[in-house]
């Protein structure tokens, strides 16, 4: 799974696993897009969503494209070019009061690949996934043809786009309504965790008083540990004495090369996980925690990823519906701790309601995040995963796939004639096209 | 600082426009596409602290009869600006400016001689008020003569020396030049070529070059690590440069 030895120029995205091609990098979007067949933004998404399907494909990198174009200080409304980073929003918004409606885990992101992705966050069993803050987008199409779309204009389009992965048009201005924040701190409360129905118990506790939720969950430990680990659920602290200062810009390491593969194996990952566990050693913790280790606690080191070393990683994220309930979750614990691919500090969420993209990821249930380093038995390991999800009636993010088989996520994604009907309409000839979308939608280059 | 940037919509340009407009230094954009000119302004006003209004006008290095108006509008616009940043400039490959010569006239012009005279204009207005900030993007393509880069490397040659000598007649009088040689920056302007070793940011750029303002430098290499770069290429015989291919 190595990259071959060549010097012909290659793309990757997170998970480190290399494509031919060169992105365009350029300030000027509206005209670099003329012709291109995809956009990609800071590269953050695991897999090949935002990989070139072909070498000779025009991908055009939108993180020059940061200008914000109008935002609202009565209305919270941001109008900005899809290149804008969180990090830029945050650095600047947030001392002013404003944040983000929704924010994934990283905030090296564009505001186009919040969208394309549909990114969701902590607050996702109340405020839904970003696309529900979107108030309108322009949009470069197939035909090179500039639309706006929104809820109430071009909404099949809309609707697509909106965790479409960039298929249906280049995003080129977004415009979001963010949200007032009493401060900038968190109030946070962490609780350790015995196992995995007591995580499910606690995560649905505090989803009915916290907007924000979350769990790291330890997938390498079994018996009656299975699923162990911290949940952390928190809100805005509301303005006092120690609010008033606000929180310190915090410093950035960067993991300075990359990593030997042995580096990361099963021993060392249980290692951390217990260290990890029972740093916790308190069964419950809280206070005001500044926003940065609360929602980016990854962020704090830059290029973390290449701790994986040259093999490369993925990410497996899937959703399980509510009614399969606890059993599905402990299932799949079981069956992650028997596949043995599961790295250290895995993710468990619950999500509420389904929203308005048409192959957005969360439904309401359970959504487990574990990373892996890919192996020879990578594909064995997805499929394995990818039968039980479609046994459960759940579904994956295709932010971080790389490995599902086009058969697995047809079986698994009852929403997809919906959504190549729309591409039909916008994309007849499917001139976007990216290596996901040839490798599971079937497109060609 | 009362600003006045031409080239501030795109590339280190647009860094620098939005490192001083958040800092809360007032503005006024110069360029020729009027369009772009509007959301670069509406950019920086959402990123200046108490939204100050930045105005804009229409200034082509390709037309030096749009500079005297143009400066003219800071002017007016700004009550009298203490510092100009000129980033604009044009590029093209060897191999096309060999290819079409009318484009390398364009390009001598435009990067030396008509950004000499409006530096000219600049240096003018800015003495009769008792001095004040020039900053100029030259390049390290301008240190030393070099194969890929002969035509756009000699523009900016020239500049540099001028502004040089710039700093050396007027430094006493108030006037601070500062010349910028920046290397390979990720930007629209290079937008296709493949980067080189120590290719930067344009974020990393204007950091250091507003840096290098506020301390009132002659000279920066940006990032670093190209002054001694170009102190080894500026060192090797002529027969190293006439083998090697840059």
């Amino acid at each position: 799974m190595t990259a071959p030895a060549s010097s012909e120029p290659q793309l990757s995205a997170w998970g480190r696993i290399p494509a031919p091609g060169r992105e365009l990098v350029t300030e000027n979007l509206s005209s670099a897009t003329r012709g291109a067949v995809l956009c990609r933004g800071l590269g953050r998404s695991y897999g090949d969503s935002s990989l070139p399907a072909g070498a000779g494909d025009r991908v055009v990198s939108t993180r020059l494209a940061n200008r914000i174009l109008s935002f609202d200080e009565t209305t919270g409304i941001l109008r900005a070019e899809a290149g804008t980073s969180l990090a830029e929003l945050n650095r600047l918004l947030m001392p002013r009061g404003w944040f983000t409606p929704v924010t994934p885990g990283t905030k090296f992101v564009t505001l186009g690949g919040m969208v394309a992705s549909d990114v969701h966050g902590k607050n996702h069993h109340v405020a839904g996934c970003f696309g529900a803050h979107v108030q309108s987008l322009r949009m470069r199409l197939a035909s090179d043809d500039i639309v706006d779309c929104s809820p109430t204009e071009n909404v099949d389009l809309f609707d697509a786009t909106i965790g479409g992965m960039g298929l249906l048009g280049h995003i080129l201005e977004v415009e979001v309504k963010f949200e007032r924040i009493p401060s900038q701190w968190i109030q946070m409360e962490s609780e350790r965790v015995r196992d995995v129905d007591e995580f499910l118990a606690s995560l649905s506790h505090a989803a009915g008083k916290w907007p924000m939720t979350m769990g790291w969950i330890d997938c390498l430990s079994e018996g009656s540990s299975l699923g162990r680990g911290v949940m952390m659920a928190g809100r805005w602290a509301e303005p006092s004495r120690e609010t008033a200062i606000p929180p310190a810009v915090p410093m950035q390491k960067a993991v300075p090369f990359e990593f030997p593969n042995w580096v990361l194996n099963r021993t060392t990952a249980s290692l951390f996980n217990s260290l990890y566990y029972w740093r916790h050693y308190a069964q419950h913790g809280g206070g005001l925690v500044s926003p940065e280790p609360f929602f980016y606690p990854l962020d704090a080191v830059l290029e973390w990823n290449r701790v994986y070393g040259s093999r490369g990683f993925t990410q497996y994220q899937c959703v399980l519906p509510r009614a399969a309930g606890a059993p599905a979750v402990r299932e799949l614990m079981k069956l992650l701790v028997e596949l043995g691919a599961a790295s250290p500090l895995c993710v468990i969420k619950d999500c509420g309601p389904e929203g308005r993209g048409m192959l957005s990821f969360p439904l309401e249930g359970t959504s487990i995040a574990v990373d892996m380093a890919v192996s020879p038995d990578i594909q064995q390991i997805v499929d394995r995963l990818n039968e039980f999800v479609i046994a459960a009636g759940g579904r994956i993010y295709l932010t971080k796939d790389r490995f599902t088989r086009p058969e697995h996520y047809r079986a698994m994604e009852p929403r997809l004639p919906r959504f190549e009907a729309t591409r039909e309409k916008w994309d007849p000839k499917r001139r976007l096209r990216s290596a996901q979308s040839v490798r599971l939608l079937g497109d060609r280059v | 600082m009362k600003a006045v940037i031409l080239g501030g919509t795109s590339g280190m340009g647009r860094a620098i426009a939005q490192q001083l407009a958040e800092r809360g230094d007032s503005i006024f954009l110069l360029g020729f596409d009027d369009a772009d000119l509007a959301r670069s302004a509406a950019d920086l006003k959402a990123r200046h602290p108490s939204h100050v209004d930045v105005g804009h006008a229409l200034c082509d290095l390709e037309k030096p009869e749009t500079f005297a108006p143009a400066l003219d509008a800071a002017d007016a616009a700004l009550g009298s600006f203490d510092t100009v940043v000129v980033t604009a400039a044009m590029y093209a490959t060897q191999d096309a400016l060999e290819a079409d010569i009318e484009l390398a006239r364009r390009l001598v012009t435009v990067n030396y001689a008509n950004t000499v005279v409006f530096c000219e204009h600049v240096r003018k207005r800015l003495l009769a008020r008792g001095g004040g900030q020039l900053t100029v993007f030259s390049s390290v393509a301008g240190d030393r003569g070099r194969k890929p880069v002969a035509i756009y490397g000699s523009s900016k040659a020239g500049l540099s020396v001028y502004l040089e000598a710039l700093d050396h007649k007027y430094h006493s009088a108030g006037l601070n030049v500062l010349c910028v040689k920046p290397g390979f920056v990720k930007t629209g302007m290079t937008a296709g070529l493949k980067p080189p070793p120590f290719a930067s940011e344009p974020t990393q750029v204007a950091t250091a070059v507003v840096r290098a303002m506020d301390q009132k430098k002659p000279l920066i290499y940006a990032p670093a690590i190209w002054a001694l770069v170009m102190l080894v290429i500026r060192s090797l015989p002529r027969f190293v440069m006439r083998k090697i291919g840059f």
